[in-house]
């Protein structure tokens, strides 16, 4: 068992290398005990042969796991009572029911045989398949299916649950109960999730570790690593004045704000600007007051735009592209930001553009 | 080995789920019907040395050869195919358990197929009612040859299924190694080669390797350690290859 102050999964240098092929390459990283942690990366990335790796079910070249302080390579039958897994593409056999099919992995993960009646009970409820609970896997849709995926990993009540892309193939409804499930069990058990749906992650994940060609990338909270790939601000205003005037504007409230955008039409006698910053204060107040200063500007709405975590995800996985396979014409150098680079192992803080921000509410 | 009975139960619930098992049962129990029929009517038309018992134990190859493969195939390449053998593989029940509860369900399997054939026994009394065809002795001997003889068949249909992620890979698989074994055997022994004074040591050791004279030795209710060890270390031989198999592509990934 882990120590109070023990991480739950402890992740160091861990390499695996297919017939010379590096598919993991020195990956480190923690998660705490009740954490839910995001692992994000793009097909190939390495995520599944780190969860492979995590669960014991593969080894790893060199580099160690823990799992709740016990190490996964010496005791690799130990650390399977300490876990739940849902693997890539949930494998589920066809022909059994699901209840069946849930007694059987409550039997074999060592839940006795009193407990086991009332965690079925509790697991069909919560993953709400009470209803399927009698028909046969094979049968089932694909949302049923992941349901009982998620609800094996969690039957036995283990510290860590792993989870490789739970929510692909399920539609928004069932992707919210799965997202409420999973957030149900923050503080109660450690979780590593992959997926691609990124703003389920960021909706239940407190810390996101973003792995591509084998290497983590970043490994922040989503909002630090917004900070970290995208530090501009963007504010988007829908004005109603001359647009030759905004910058003179700007310049009278000695704002370090630049005009990214100014929109050709008009709704309703209405223009669109987009403003930027890198500044870390929030300018948003002293933006309107500018904007409506001697009454030169109507503003009829003024909003902050949060980048969002597709946005970090591409521009953190395309500067360890930068890295990993360099152009071999050097580029013009471009201004960089102080701020920039400050938690990715290898980074290469050169970006050739800024995903352009989509407003948030 | 705490998972054991819990795996066993849940191998034997497949096995009676699978359409592959009827199949199996269905073809044997007709087979050796007909074989039975056929050994009957042989000694209807003469006299004979033994008794129809020993004849149709002498015939075990022909079920083995379609039997064994269609109870066995599917035993880890389906769950290799589907990806089961992983949801498996990280539970904390051991690859030996699962090897072993995989082959004990198959072969109990096989053992109640070949015990039905008893029944061929009292359909013939109750016809003939002569009791001097049925003697417990041969009888006996012939169904201690199959359930020797079987853990070997079975560990090594359980051998084949594992290196494959094909059903139908793994029961041609399992029919050659048969093949190879029984019929392969003979076939050695009756090299011209191997009667030269040099050959003796290996010509014995093939003559103990051979699963005709252990059928004819066990139905005449001679008892031969060698081959009960042959069969014991030989179905162990094919079960720890079954499990280091299935841990080597773990650890190839």
């Amino acid at each position: 068992m882990a120590a109070n102050n023990e991480p739950s999964i402890s992740v160091d240098n861990l390499v695996k290398k297919y017939a010379g092929v590096t598919a993991v390459n020195e990956v480190s990283f923690t998660v705490a005990k009740g954490e839910i942690i995001g692992f994000l990366g793009p097909n190939g990335a390495g995520k599944s042969t780190t969860m492979r790796i995590l669960t014991g079910f593969i080894p790893a070249t060199s580099g160690t796991v823990h799992i709740c302080g016990i190490d996964v390579a010496r005791h690799p039958e130990k650390i399977k009572r300490h876990i739940g897994y849902m693997p890539e593409n949930n494998p589920l056999p066809d022909d059994m029911r699901v209840l069946e099919y849930l007694k059987l992995r409550g039997r074999l993960k060592g839940v006795s045989r009193r407990k086991l009646r009332s965690r079925l009970d509790e697991v069909l409820e919560v993953c709400d398949l009470k209803r399927a609970s009698r028909r046969i896997i094979g049968t089932l849709s694909k949302g049923y299916r992941q349901r009982v995926g998620i609800a094996d990993s969690i039957l036995a009540e283990p510290e860590v649950i792993i989870m490789d892309e739970p929510t692909i193939g399920l539609d928004p409804h069932q992707i919210v109960m799965i997202r409420d499930l999973i957030a149900g069990l923050r503080g109660k058990m450690s979780i590593l999730i992959s997926s691609h749906i990124l703003p389920e992650i960021e909706m239940t994940c407190d810390r996101v570790v973003i792995i591509n060609g084998g290497r983590v990338v970043a490994a922040n909270t989503p909002r630090n690593l917004r900070r970290e790939f995208i530090p501009e601000k963007t504010y988007v205003a829908e004005l109603q004045g001359s647009r030759d005037g905004l910058f003179s504007a700007l310049d009278r409230a000695g704002l370090d704000l630049s005009i990214e955008s100014i929109s050709d039409g008009e709704n309703n006698g209405f223009f669109t600007a987009t403003f930027s910053t890198k500044n870390e204060e929030e300018v948003g107040e002293s933006l309107a007051e500018a904007l409506l200063a001697g009454r030169r500007y109507r503003l009829r709405s003024l909003k902050r735009c949060e980048p969002t975590l597709e946005e970090v995800f591409m521009a953190a996985t395309r500067r360890s592209w930068d890295v990993l396979m360099p152009d071999p014409k050097p580029k013009p150098k471009k201004d960089r930001d102080p701020d920039n680079g400050g938690g990715a192992p290898s980074s290469s803080p050169e970006r050739d553009s800024s995903p352009t921000p989509t407003p948030s509410t | 080995m705490r998972h054991f009975g819990t795996l066993l139960r849940h191998e034997i619930r497949i096995l009676c789920y699978a359409p592959a098992t009827y199949i199996a049962a269905f073809l044997f129990l007709i087979v050796m019907g007909s074989l039975f029929q056929w050994v009957i009517e042989t000694y209807n038309q003469g006299t004979q040395e033994t008794i129809p018992w020993v004849v149709f134990f002498q015939l075990f190859w022909l079920p083995v050869f379609f039997m064994v493969p269609l109870l066995t195939m599917k035993s880890f390449s389906e769950e290799k195919r589907l990806g089961t053998l992983e949801n498996l593989m990280t539970t904390p029940a051991g690859t030996a358990e699962i090897v072993l509860a995989k082959f004990f369900s198959a072969y109990l399997l096989y053992l109640l197929l070949w015990g039905i054939t008893i029944g061929f026994n009292f359909i013939l009394f109750h016809f003939a009612q002569d009791p001097r065809l049925i003697e417990t002795g041969p009888l006996l001997g012939g169904f201690i040859f199959s359930a020797l003889s079987g853990l070997l068949f079975i560990a090594t249909g359980i051998f084949a299924s594992t290196v494959t992620r094909s059903q139908l890979v793994a029961g041609i698989l399992t029919f050659s190694l048969l093949f190879g074994m029984i019929i392969g055997s003979r076939y050695l022994s009756e090299l011209k080669q191997l009667e030269t004074a040099y050959s003796v040591t290996l010509r014995n050791w093939i003559d103990t390797l051979q699963i005709f004279q252990h059928a004819e030795d066990l139905s005449r209710g001679v008892v031969d350690t060698r081959a009960i060890f042959f069969y014991i270390f030989g179905a162990t031989l094919m079960l720890t290859f079954s499990t280091l198999v299935i841990r080597s592509k773990i650890w190839r990934g």
